[in-house]
């Protein structure tokens, strides 16, 4: 056990850390160079194309150093802020973290954010100071900031190069001398976490965990103790780039573990793993659960693959343990889910996922963060999708979800940042100068204001200078109203929003605008407006349809002519239909487009 | 009833808004001809009853030169049967349209022209990149029927850019003057890979815009109903007894042959496509290969295209046929739809008939796609 180390490398988003992880596995001889490839870690479809790590990936790797043979168990973390909860997961399974610093970038809000969380699990933090090789690398002014922030000596910052393979033995070594081994006993009853899974279309269920005591053997009768299920250890083993089964997995190790289970609920990360003989008493202490952030309905485009849509989602569940939902039903779209994500970077994500991994083209309706209504009754309704508004004449007050939100920034966008939170309803809380000319502004915020454009517009103003993190810390008091959608006069119900007074007119306005745009033109004139209770604020028209008849079938060409009719009946077929109006997909995702 | 379509793939020069399959490299016009006699020996066991229509379309027939019709036309009569009185359609272009090429066409045979006037408004013909101007496109219907032909249709493009109902309604008088039997009118439609494309997506092009285009529509039905023209089918307007035989039998579901590059064809079960690039086409040809791609049709593309072919006319469907020839029962299957469409007027049942009336036709691949049945 003395010989083992458990890390998580992390970062804010795009300093390296996947980088950095590849040439820990290529100097480590983990992969064959056949086999080794960019960010080789991010090996969902959708990672390789945005170039952005999305679900944290553990990997084993063997050093030899002095004499001994080392086994490291890494774990990549993603550096957006939409994913921190698997940043936290992953820290939970390990005794160290590599922190990242892009040497030209310096320290950002995720930098600041993910050490902290390091911190509050005790990890040893290993500073590395990375991308030195650029012309723009700051190395002094950065390593004094990681000074400043961490309370290190300028002697413990690893200078490297990810991208050259410059202080990768440096920082071999650092993992093996500075981060602690595991602590635990191999003897005592079994005692192992839950950090993540993955979903097998051949095995089932993979569950990785780190054992904290005892030992698992393969054929073990194990319980899992939040669920209380137990299964047998058909398979166990560790996490080399090929899953490379093993005969035990003892204390202050990481495996997997595949046990024949179907169902993904019976899966929970944080959940404890025991003998059914001898369990311990001491459950890991779990995470918190996620918390969602935003709210959204999920549809099916043909309404009769709900059911289909739904083993989706549980298959989805399994390797995202933050996507939450529960069914739901729209007048509108029929028979869906309301689904918590983590923010809007995950929900489309989710979208796409079910796109490529399960061929499920689904409607999203307007992104929500979830409300609090107080009713005269002082009960206090959850409302997290604009239905569950209560009616007007039963509600005292509504409350919404604030957070505190850290934003770094160069010092001369200060005055455009303020700006833009206080058009977001924003208060500043705090103004510190981490250097001469970089500045951290602390805002409270509703939730509500950040959720669509607020991190582009940011970037804009700053030219690309700005991060941001942030956390939920409360509820308030605000004045918010539901804003309706009609088509013709029959309300939309899954285009209705809750959103606050000031903002209604304007917002009814744009959606009214945008509307008109997405619906197609049909036989007659569709009214598209926006209403707040019986109060109409803005109103567009989409003229009739006059002409539509292609004028001529040359040379007897009919069927190209047929095909391009079958292909616009097909297009009907995904549409739904409010009254007399058909309504295409891309309506009901209006509003993420507003700004475009 | 059986046809033969003949595509001659050539044009002087490209007008702005066509995606019709031609080049404007003439030099080998001859070698084509060739093929296309060639094709005609190919294929001659398709059809074996008597051709009722001939079509020389393009690109520009009236490009042809003597000797080249008469090798068509000798290549034609040694391996079909060309009923007596066949329709043998021939389109032209005014520029080309002098005295002695209207009366070589009319000795090689031709019964009927279809000229692609397009406009009398020479902003609107330069701005297309028509190559005749408006004299020759007043003098050519004259020199047309002053060489003995009767039969004469024109085309006539509305919502072109920059013109308004004024310009319409004077380029519709203006054709009434020559009273052709046959009048073909087209709205412009912008297509991908063509001039008037590009204008498009750069911004550059003055459209007009689609309610403006209905009235112009609205306005050439109206004028030529009172000028005793019948409105026969979406595009087209003729005297009684000038329907174009040709087209009509497209939309009846007649066999036809279609020879030459990018010409389709259709035997009842399938349709095929020739492949539409010169020099592939001829290569194949010289080879003894045909380069056509045949698709066969279900039951339910043969129901789908008598569809929109029949509601494209003022016959329209039958529901007779569409119950004994297909087994579906139309009136039923979309029985509130078709009352919807009754009610605003643009359309009207009468016991086993369903025809559009003008107002349908101006949307009707809006209400023929509806009435579609999935295949
Ligand atoms: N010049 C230079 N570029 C680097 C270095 N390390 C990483 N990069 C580049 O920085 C970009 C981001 O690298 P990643 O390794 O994907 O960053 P990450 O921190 O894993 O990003 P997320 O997982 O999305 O948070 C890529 O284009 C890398 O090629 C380095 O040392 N020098
Ligand atoms: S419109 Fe006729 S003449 Fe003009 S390019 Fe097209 S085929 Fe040729
Ligand atoms: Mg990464």
């Amino acid at each position: 056990m003395e010989h083992i180390r458990n890390f998580c490398i992390i970062a804010h988003i795009d300093h390296g850390k996947s980088t950095l992880a590849d040439r820990l596995i290529q100097t480590t001889q983990t992969v064959s160079d056949r086999e080794m490839q960019a960010q080789l870690l991010d090996d969902m479809d959708l990672e390789r194309e945005r170039g952005i790590t999305i679900k944290s990936h553990a990997i084993q790797m063997y050093f030899p150093f002095e004499g001994k043979e080392y086994t490291f168990n890494l774990i990549d973390t993603p550096g957006h802020v939409d994913f921190s909860y698997e940043v936290s997961r992953s820290i939970a399974a390990c005794e160290g973290a590599l922190l990242v610093v892009d040497a030209a970038q310096g320290i950002e809000a995720q930098t600041i954010s993910n050490l902290y969380l390091a911190m509050e699990h005790d990890l040893e933090v290993i500073p590395v100071l990375n991308k030195i090789d650029l012309p723009g690398a700051m190395i002094e002014e950065v390593s004094d900031q990681i000074i400043d922030l961490i309370g290190c000596e300028k002697e413990d910052i690893i200078h490297a190069s990810a991208k050259e393979g410059i202080g990768i033995t440096e920082i071999l070594e650092a993992i093996v001398h500075r981060i602690p081994s595991p602590k635990g006993n191999p003897d005592e009853p079994l005692q192992a976490m839950i950090f993540d899974s993955v979903f097998n279309s051949y095995r089932g269920i993979e569950v990785f965990f780190r054992v904290f005591n005892g030992t698992l053997k393969k054929g073990d009768h194990v319980k899992f103790v939040n669920t209380g299920k137990t299964y047998g250890a058909d398979e166990i083993g560790v996490l080399r780039l090929q899953h490379e089964p093993k005969k035990e997995i003892s204390a202050g190790n990481v495996g997997y573990l595949i046990s024949g289970i179907k169902v993904a609920k019976e899966v929970k990360v944080g959940d404890t793993i025991t003998h059914v003989d001898n369990p311990t008493q001491r459950q890991v202490k779990g995470f918190e659960d996620v918390k969602p952030m935003v709210f959204a309905g999920i549809y099916p485009v043909e309404t009769s693959e709900f059911e289909e849509l739904r083993a989706s989602m549980e298959k989805l569940q399994l390797n995202d343990a933050s996507l939450v939902w529960e069914p739901e039903t729209s007048a509108a779209l029929g028979f869906g889910f309301r689904c918590g994500f983590l923010g809007m970077l995950h929900m489309e994500i989710v979208q796409e996922r079910l796109e490529r991994e399960f061929d499920m083209t689904v409607i999203t309706t307007v992104p929500s963060v979830r409300f609090h209504a107080i009713k005269e009754n002082g009960d206090v309704v959850k409302v997290s999708a604009p239905s569950e508004l209560p009616e007007s004449n039963t509600l005292s007050h509504v409350e919404e979800p604030y957070i505190r939100a850290q934003i770094i920034t160069k010092s001369e966008f200060i005055g455009p940042v303020i700006a833009l939170c206080m058009d977001k309803r924003g208060e500043i809380k705090n103004q510190v100068y981490l250097t001469s000319d970089r500045v951290e502004l602390t805002f409270e915020l509703p939730l509500a204001e950040i959720v669509f454009d607020f991190f582009d517009r940011l970037k804009t103003i700053s030219r690309g200078y700005a991060s941001l993190d942030y956390e939920l810390i409360g509820y308030k008091k605000s004045t918010m109203v539901k804003l309706d959608i009609m088509l013709n006069g029959e309300g939309v119900d899954a285009l209705s929003a809750v959103v606050h007074r000031d903002k209604a007119y304007e917002w009814g306005k744009r959606l009214c605008e945008k509307l008109r745009e997405l619906l197609p033109r049909q036989m007659f004139e569709i009214a598209i407006q926006a209403a707040i209770g019986q109060k109409i604020i803005a109103r567009e028209t989409v003229k009739a349809m006059r002409k539509n008849v292609l004028a001529k079938c040359y040379g007897g060409d009919i069927s190209r002519k047929r095909k391009l009719l079958e292909k616009q009946k097909k297009g009907k077929k995904r549409m739904r239909q409010v009254g007399n109006v058909e309504i295409p997909q891309e309506a009901f995702m209006a509003v993420l487009k507003l700004d475009q | 009833m059986a046809g033969i379509y003949l595509h001659i793939p050539f044009c002087k020069q490209a007008c702005h808004y066509c995606n019709f399959h031609f080049s404007t490299q003439l030099n080998y016009k001859s070698e084509m001809i060739a093929a296309l006699c060639q094709e005609v020996e190919i294929r001659h066991g398709e059809i074996s009853e008597p051709i009722t229509s001939i079509y020389f379309g393009g690109g520009t027939p009236s490009l042809l030169a003597a000797n080249e019709l008469e090798a068509i036309f000798s290549a034609l009569r040694s391996y079909f049967e060309i009923a007596p009185k066949a329709e043998i359609t021939l389109e032209a272009n005014p520029d080309d349209l002098d005295q002695e090429k209207l009366s070589m066409l009319k000795e090689s045979g031709i019964n009927r022209l279809s000229i692609g006037i397009q406009s009398f408004d020479d902003d609107s013909l330069k701005y297309c990149n028509r190559a005749h101007d408006s004299s020759e496109a007043a003098s050519c219907l004259k020199l047309a029927k002053d060489a003995g032909f009767t039969n004469i249709s024109a085309d006539l493009m509305y919502a072109l850019p920059g013109t308004d109902l004024d310009h319409w309604a004077k380029d519709l008088q203006r054709l009434l003057l020559f009273s052709p039997r046959h009048i073909s009118l087209y709205g412009l439609t912008i297509e991908e890979r063509t001039v008037f494309g590009k204008w498009q997506t750069l911004g550059k092009l003055d459209e007009v815009p689609e309610v403006k285009a209905a009235d112009q529509y609205r306005l050439a039905i109206e004028v030529l109903s009172n000028a005793g023209y019948d409105h026969y089918e979406v595009s087209n307007f003729a005297k009684p007894g000038y329907h174009s035989r040709h087209n009509t039998s497209y939309w009846q579901g007649a066999p036809y042959l279609g020879i030459g590059p990018g010409a389709h064809s259709y035997n009842g079960k399938a349709r095929g496509a020739n492949i539409s690039n010169n020099q592939t086409y001829m290569r194949a040809i010289r080879s003894d290969q045909l380069p056509i791609e045949w698709e066969q049709l279900s039951d339910l593309d043969k129901l789908n295209e008598y569809l929109f072919t029949g509601l494209r006319t003022n016959k329209g469907i039958d529901l007779n046929i569409i119950k004994e020839q297909f087994g579906k029962h139309l009136y039923d299957d979309y029985k509130a739809l078709l009352s919807d469409f009754a009610t605003r007027g643009l359309l009207t049942k009468t016991n086993n008939n369903i025809r559009l009336t003008s107002e349908g036709f101006m949307i009707a691949d809006e209400i023929t796609w509806r009435l579609f049945y999935d295949t």
